[in-house]
């Protein structure tokens, strides 16, 4: 049986707000693999993951996620939005926002249970976020916080994970945690990996392609193939140049 | 000294606790979700535009409540519509507000019997109930109980964040509006307790106490119900033995609580904070971005 991939896009084209987005994009992202959304503010990262979750329609071109035509509430799909920094007095738990993942999308108030409980100890077991279950939301860390909407998108055991930049406001420490917690569902559940970014560095050890969206324009590949003076000017449709040093890749001439 | 039982034999005080513990319960019960959503200033602002409403009522010779209803509800899915942002929806609160209030002076000034009118819906009159307000005040809160436990989990889900809910398929645009109505009804039947200018005491006041005592959802709303009929029962109770205003006394209550909690609860949350491995009390926020320069 030929598997079909985890996300196709042909000819795919959007504008939001008369503006161009993103213009003829082809991608096919097979299951499983581990792959690292990079490119400047604005250049549709954002809108890349809301077209795939089905939130928003491409203006021409088909895509294709597991198969089937992108629609709302998709469980196949584990979504864990851009981060911002919760009130710390809001009234929740740890435990309250990963049992959103199960069963926040449910009408009714729902009843406790053993088996929801075991669920959602399970889920905080993967991320390591059992010793803060019951800490109230707001007083947790970035990187505490960043941890649980991973858990949150685990629950329903998809088989694509869209991270809208998880390492953003998080120190290098913290940030590596969260790469290896990310690397290690990815390779232990075989679920495909959409993660966004700024900074491919942290992420070196464990992607397997860079899609890179600029000016429109995208490019896929290894990091060694997409992330060259050559590909980025042609991208960028300026001169951009590529450093490598010190086993770290720094991009000049260009916003990131 | 009256006792409990003294009073309830008056026709007019078993309607002000039938109608006072109704909506105590249930202004409680989504003054949680008001303050997880930030919509306070919403909240406070549709008791404004339900002056008008009343006053309007009050000028045709009708039922307030009535008034309240119509003029809240509407104004409720005006601010639904024009705002989705936070500022963009204060500011269509703010102007829709002032449009309800200069409507509520000029009903007011065209009625003859103006002060006293006035006097009770900015006050409220809460030993002033009739047995029709008692009965919409049950049927209203009724319907917004059930409404509230229907739409329990997924507005639970959209207050946290609304684009993750709308992603698992959550009609997040309907669900805000859909509260914002319930808030409206709520405001409305609070109005005739409490008045317009007090609406923050059963509002806003149990549940902010309580969110600060419990961060479980479920345990807060229903400490929160449990604070706002102690509130309205001993603040009645004190005023008809005193002749004060209940208004005063509910509000006084409920301000005497909170601030308690409010003062000490930074120190047993603090108390409750587990330590992780990583060891860092940092908020995201106030983490250094370490090797600025360091971007792919």
């Amino acid at each position: 049986m030929v598997q079909e991939p985890a996300i196709e896009l042909e000819d795919v084209s959007i504008s939001l707000g008369g503006r161009p987005i993103l213009r003829d994009m082809h991608v096919t992202i097979e299951k499983g693999e581990f792959v690292v959304v990079l490119g400047p503010n604005g250049a549709g990262k954002s809108t890349l993951l809301k077209m795939l979750l089905g939130l928003l329609r491409p203006n021409t071109g088909t895509i294709h996620v597991l198969g089937r035509t992108p629609r709302r509430g998709n469980p196949s799909i584990g979504y864990a939005p851009q981060h911002r920094v919760l009130e710390s007095d809001v009234a929740l738990r740890a435990r309250d926002l990963v049992g959103f993942g199960l069963d926040g999308n449910r009408w009714g108030t729902g009843w406790p249970g053993r088996k929801r409980d075991a669920l959602i100890d399970q889920a905080l077991d993967e991320v390591q976020a059992t010793s803060f279950a019951d800490a109230p939301i707001g007083q947790l860390s970035g990187g505490e916080q960043q941890r649980l909407l991973i858990a949150q998108a685990l629950l329903t055991n998809p088989q694509l994970l869209l991270l809208d930049e998880p390492l953003s406001n998080l120190d290098i420490a913290r940030q590596q945690d969260i790469v290896e917690l990310v690397n290690q569902v990815c390779r232990s559940r075989n679920v495909a990996v959409l993660l966004v970014a700024h900074d491919i560095n942290p992420l070196m050890p464990v992607v397997d392609r860079v899609l890179y969206l600029a000016n429109g324009h995208s490019a896929i590949g290894t990091p060694a193939e997409v992330i060259t003076s050559a590909t980025l000017t042609k991208l960028y449709g300026t001169p951009v140049e590529v450093v490598r040093a010190m086993d770290r890749i720094f991009v000049v001439g260009a916003e990131v | 000294m009256w006792n409990i039982f003294d009073l309830l034999q008056y026709q007019f005080m078993q309607n002000a606790f039938i109608a006072g513990s109704i909506v105590a319960i249930i202004a409680a019960a989504i003054g949680y979700f008001v303050i997880l959503r930030g919509l306070t200033f919403a909240g406070h602002s549709l008791g404004y535009i339900g002056f008008a409403g009343a006053a309007g009522a009050v000028l045709l010779g009708i039922d307030p409540v009535f008034g309240l209803l119509a003029f809240t509800i509407g104004a409720a899915i005006g601010i639904g519509i024009a705002g989705k942002e936070v500022r963009e929806r204060d500011i269509a609160i703010g102007i829709i507000t002032m449009l309800g209030l200069g409507l509520g002076v000029l009903f007011l000034a065209l009625y003859t019997g103006y002060a006293e009118q006035a006097y009770s819906i900015l006050f409220g009159t809460i030993v002033g109930i009739s047995r029709t307000d008692v009965l919409v005040t049950a049927l209203a809160s009724i319907v917004v109980g059930g409404i509230l436990l229907f739409i329990f989990r997924p507005l639970l889900f959209s207050s946290l964040d609304e684009e993750m809910a709308e992603a698992r398929g959550v009609p997040v645009r309907l669900l805000s509006i859909l509260f914002l109505v319930l808030v409206a009804m709520v405001v409305s039947i609070s109005v005739q307790i409490i008045g317009v200018l007090l609406i923050f005491t059963l509002l806003i006041g149990p549940a902010a106490t309580a969110s600060r005592l419990t961060h479980r959802p479920a345990r807060a709303i229903w400490l929160a119900v449990i604070l706002g009929l102690f509130y309205t029962w001993l603040g009645i109770f004190i005023a008809a033995n005193n002749n004060w205003p209940v208004s005063f006394c509910i509000a006084t209550l409920s301000f005497g609580v909170y601030l308690p909690v409010r003062l000490l609860s930074p120190y047993w949350s603090k108390r409750r904070r587990v330590v992780t491995n990583a060891g860092s009390l940092l908020k995201a926020d106030q983490q250094m971005p370490v090797e600025e320069a360091e971007k792919v």
